[in-house]
């Protein structure tokens, strides 16, 4: 197990290392931060110049790549260009997003994984149609057209929540919004659950735990349900990623000053610092998520063993 | 002591099913396709072996999910080449006079914030969305498979890069890199949506692609293929391709929803398609604004997007269905 931990940790360096540099390539197409700078206006040559060589950005992009990731490592996230430290936007950024998060995942397993075990059990019968139509439509509903309409229904026409959401952005308030940002995820780990759990109610285990005359309960817990959550911890463990990078439409819609927001901002105003920074932590969390799926597995199935 | 490689897997299942297919539906349908590798000529007498095809297709015909999803995706194909056929006006002519003013004669759906009519914008819509659709999809699946299909036909070093790199790109949400990419674009036309799209939604299919192709070049055909002195290249034409692209047609299907789905979030966050291009996005991210007083505008286009998303994704289950023999 150890060894294998020390593989995927090294085998995440390049990964990391390729991910971010696209970003930072990415950003540099963007455009000129200097230009950004200046506003609306057009920039004074000389001052262009000045704030250039201040900034570095006159060095080579690989130069400028490697000078910021050395930053990065000993927690200097630099400095966005109205002069707040990155590190303190991403301090009051990253909890509130972390909340909403939280709420999508929760409400991912929970719903998500009850309405599969249901469903996969019930194959064929109105209930498991009638849910499997259900997920079909949330999935083809874009987020943003969901979002839109919720808010339009709850917020303006019945009044049940606000229509935005305020600046301390409570696990309460973050409750529509997080279903909202996880409505399509949602569908997927119910099918994915339906899928699994009707494949595996023929496995000849739980045929035999049946015929040990274990408790229907039993059966479906801890022998049926802990190998059909295979696949769907994948699908749950590799979402956290999407789903804050995701959270961009989200926070748009009922303005939570979160990741998503700040990441916005940054992109309007050409703030390359912001941008860069947000998305290496943003890359940062995908990957410990995968590699803390990866290990689960072992948890989960006992036939993988990892040397 | 277990094969080293074990602890990859969860890579690839992930994949399938992050595109809303079941996990390990791959596995399965490779099984079915190596059906089809039994040569026709070298069988018993002249009854021609049902192909995993010919079996899909007789499977469709009789879906009513792949009959309805076929019939909406053929009204929305044919309105995008043709749509004066149901709406005589110009999606651009606008009366500011006219603004959010509801359905009247003429103008069913009403009018939108600028006074244009709803209904035209919308039919003119989908030819939009359409367009981006199928040829992002192409674009994808072209460039997915061949990188896929070589790097899992030649494997070592090829394949070692080529799997890290669609680690690097998966490792980057997409609508981030649309954000940060498209935000500098100016261009009014379709291309650089398309192209973001190509870029980061190849590895995706290249992920699928190349786990079908190692499957397939396993196969004890293919093997006596090599063993017979074929090329590499006859090898891939002839005997690996017609049996890895299944799941690759599964995965495009589906894909090719979200990535109509992927267009309006885009134009919708602003950085997608642009006037006076008429799309879907831009009819929701306008009407959101005044969506109180006038809900109508944002509804008739959100309806027809979704519509349009949902018959590609029931058409992509439903073949995904008729090509999974372990669901039969």
């Amino acid at each position: 197990m150890g060894r294998y931990v020390i593989r995927r940790l090294l085998q995440m360096i390049p990964v990391f290392i390729g991910a971010t540099l696209l970003i930072f390539l990415m950003v540099n197409v963007m455009g000129d931060p200097v230009a950004g700078l200046c506003g609306d206006r057009q920039c004074d040559p000389a001052t262009a110049q000045r704030l250039r060589t201040d900034l570095g950005l006159d060095k080579p992009v690989w130069q400028q790549y490697l000078t910021y990731m050395g930053n990065v490592f000993t927690g200097d996230f630099g400095t966005a260009f109205n002069g707040q430290k990155v590190t303190e936007l991403m301090g009051s950024a990253f909890p509130v997003t972390i909340r909403l998060t939280i709420v999508a995942i929760v409400l991912e397993i929970v719903i998500g994984i009850t309405l599969g075990v249901v469903t996969g059990l019930r194959r064929g019968r109105p209930v498991d149609t009638g849910v499997l139509i259900l997920t079909l439509v949330v999935i083809s509903v874009p987020t943003f057209v969901t979002g839109l309409l919720v808010q339009l229904l709850l917020g303006v026409k019945w009044g049940w929540i606000k229509p935005a959401v305020s600046s301390e952005a409570t696990f309460g308030e973050l409750f529509v919004p997080g279903l909202v940002l996880a409505s399509v995820s949602l569908a997927y780990v119910t099918r994915l659950t339906r899928t699994s759990i009707a494949e595996n109610r023929r496995a000849d285990y739980v045929r035999t735990a049946i015929a040990k005359g274990l408790p229907r309960r039993r059966v479906i817990t801890r022998h049926l349900l802990r190998n059909s959550l295979i696949p769907v911890v994948t699908f749950i463990g590799t979402d956290i990623g999407a789903l804050m990078g995701g959270a961009i439409v989200t926070e748009r819609i009922f303005n939570i000053h979160g990741v998503g927001f700040q990441l916005y901002q940054g992109i309007l105003r050409q703030n390359t610092q912001t941008v860069v920074g947000f998305v290496t932590v943003l890359v940062l969390v995908f990957l410990v998520a995968n590699l803390i799926v990866d290990l689960l597995y072992a948890v989960l199935d006992p036939r993988i063993r990892y040397a | 002591m277990p094969d080293p490689q074990q602890p990859g897997l969860p890579d690839d299942k992930s994949a399938i099913s992050a595109a809303g297919a079941g996990a390990a539906t791959d596995m399965a349908m490779s099984e079915g396709i190596s059906l089809e590798g039994q040569d026709p000529q070298g069988g018993g007498p002249d009854t021609k072996p049902r192909s995993l095809w010919s079996d899909a297709w007789r499977d469709l015909r009789r879906n009513p999910v792949f009959l309805i999803s076929s019939l909406i995706i053929l009204f929305l194909v044919v309105i995008s080449i043709w749509p004066s056929l149901i709406a005589s006006g110009n999606p651009l002519s606008c009366d500011l006079a006219k603004s959010q003013q509801g359905s009247q004669p003429g103008h069913p759906f009403g009018f939108n914030q600028q006074g244009c009519d709803v209904y035209t914008r919308t039919v003119y819509g989908a030819r939009t969305s359409v367009a981006v659709g199928v040829l992002a999809t192409l674009g994808v699946a072209v460039l997915g498979s061949v990188l896929g299909g070589l790097a899992g036909f030649f494997g070592g070093v090829w394949d070692a890069i080529l799997s890290r790199v669609t680690d690097m790109f998966f490792a980057i949400p997409v609508v981030l890199g649309g954000l940060v990419l498209l935000s500098v674009v100016t261009s009014t036309t379709i291309w650089p949506v398309i192209g973001f799209m190509v870029l980061l939604g190849w590895p995706q299919i290249s992920r699928i692609a190349r786990g079908s192709v190692i499957t397939a070049k396993q196969n004890d055909y293919v093997q006596a293929a090599r063993a017979l002195g074929a090329s590499n290249t006859r090898m891939l034409l002839r005997h690996i391709t017609p049996n890895a692209v299944a799941p690759v047609i599964v995965v495009a299907t589906i894909a090719l929803g979200t990535y109509i789905a992927l267009e309006a979030t885009l134009s919708f966050l602003g950085v997608g398609l642009r006037p006076p291009t008429v799309s879907w996005g831009i009819d929701i991210s306008d009407a959101s604004a005044n969506v109180r007083n006038a809900p109508h505008m944002l509804l008739w286009p959100a309806g027809a997007l979704a519509i349009t998303v949902l018959a590609f994704i029931m058409l992509g289950d439903a073949v995904r269905d008729a090509l999974d023999p372990k669901l039969r």
